[in-house]
């Protein structure tokens, strides 16, 4: 059997743009924030800082949280050329939850649920103009969410 | 491949506003199986990225925090009616889903 010299070369073509395309999306996570085991850890590993509170973060999260598994946070600012926004669960036994990434075009206004193990302090972070602000609730947790 | 991505891409006025949810196990590695007590290996999305037009709008780092079958919205400027958003994620396994969705 011949192989089609066309068909071949369309084959290997289609394989080479899936293979290439999630290696140029992908920025560099920061993974030692990630597995930081202590709140503070987490954000100096992130910011080389400690966020000063600012009421122009908006963090909203319930008050009491019935189910651990499943907490939702949105987070949003009034501050312009916002870099990042991230979330840290202090009690968590790795607090930083999750760390959005935004652009010149983002508007700063991010949701997602998150898991919490047990009552802690939740902190939202943003990155606005090389400057840190912060937020910060207490979140009573009724059942705790790391699957124990 | 990971389980496809439902998604939902909506223009509200000059805002485009992107709804993602993503079926996935998101284990944190801290659980053990109650039936052989071996500890369940860690299996989370560590990283989504959402492209417009060729531009990353949003990118998101997860931990194993972020519940199970996560779900996400984010919003940025410069879309219209019928563009194309993309959204990728892949995991701490090397597993990945990407989709894409026209605004509406």
């Amino acid at each position: 059997m011949k192989i089609d010299r066309r068909f071949f070369i369309r084959k290997v073509m289609a394989v080479g743009v899936l293979l290439a395309v999630p290696r140029i999306l992908f920025a560099a996570r920061p993974d030692k924030a990630f597995a930081a085991t202590d709140g503070d850890q987490a954000m100096a590993s992130l910011f080389g800082e400690t966020p000063a509170a600012s009421d122009r973060v908006v963090l909203k999260i319930p008050e009491i949280a019935e189910n651990g598994a499943v907490v939702p946070v949105t987070i949003s600012t009034d501050l312009e050329n916002v870099e990042s926004i991230s979330v840290v669960v202090a009690n968590n036994p790795t607090p930083l939850a999750a760390s959005f990434a935004l652009g010149p075009r983002s508007v700063a206004n991010v949701s997602v649920r998150i898991k919490m193990g047990e009552s802690s302090q939740v902190l939202a972070i943003v990155k606005a103009d090389g400057k840190l602000y912060s937020a910060s609730k207490d979140v009573k947790v009724t059942i705790g969410g790391c699957g124990g | 491949m990971g389980k496809p991505i439902k998604i939902r891409a909506k223009m509200k006025g000059d805002i485009a506003e992107v709804k993602a949810l993503m079926p996935h196990e998101m284990e944190a590695g801290f659980r053990r199986d109650p039936a052989t007590n071996e500890r369940v290996p860690a299996h989370y999305i560590t990283d989504v990225v959402a492209q417009h037009n060729g531009d990353v709008v949003f990118t998101a780092y997860w931990g194993p925090a972020v519940s199970k079958n996560p779900f996400v919205s984010f919003s940025f400027l410069g879309a219209a009616v019928g563009d194309t958003i993309n959204v990728h994620w892949r995991d701490n396994k090397g597993d990945s889903s990407a989709i894409e969705a026209v605004f509406k």
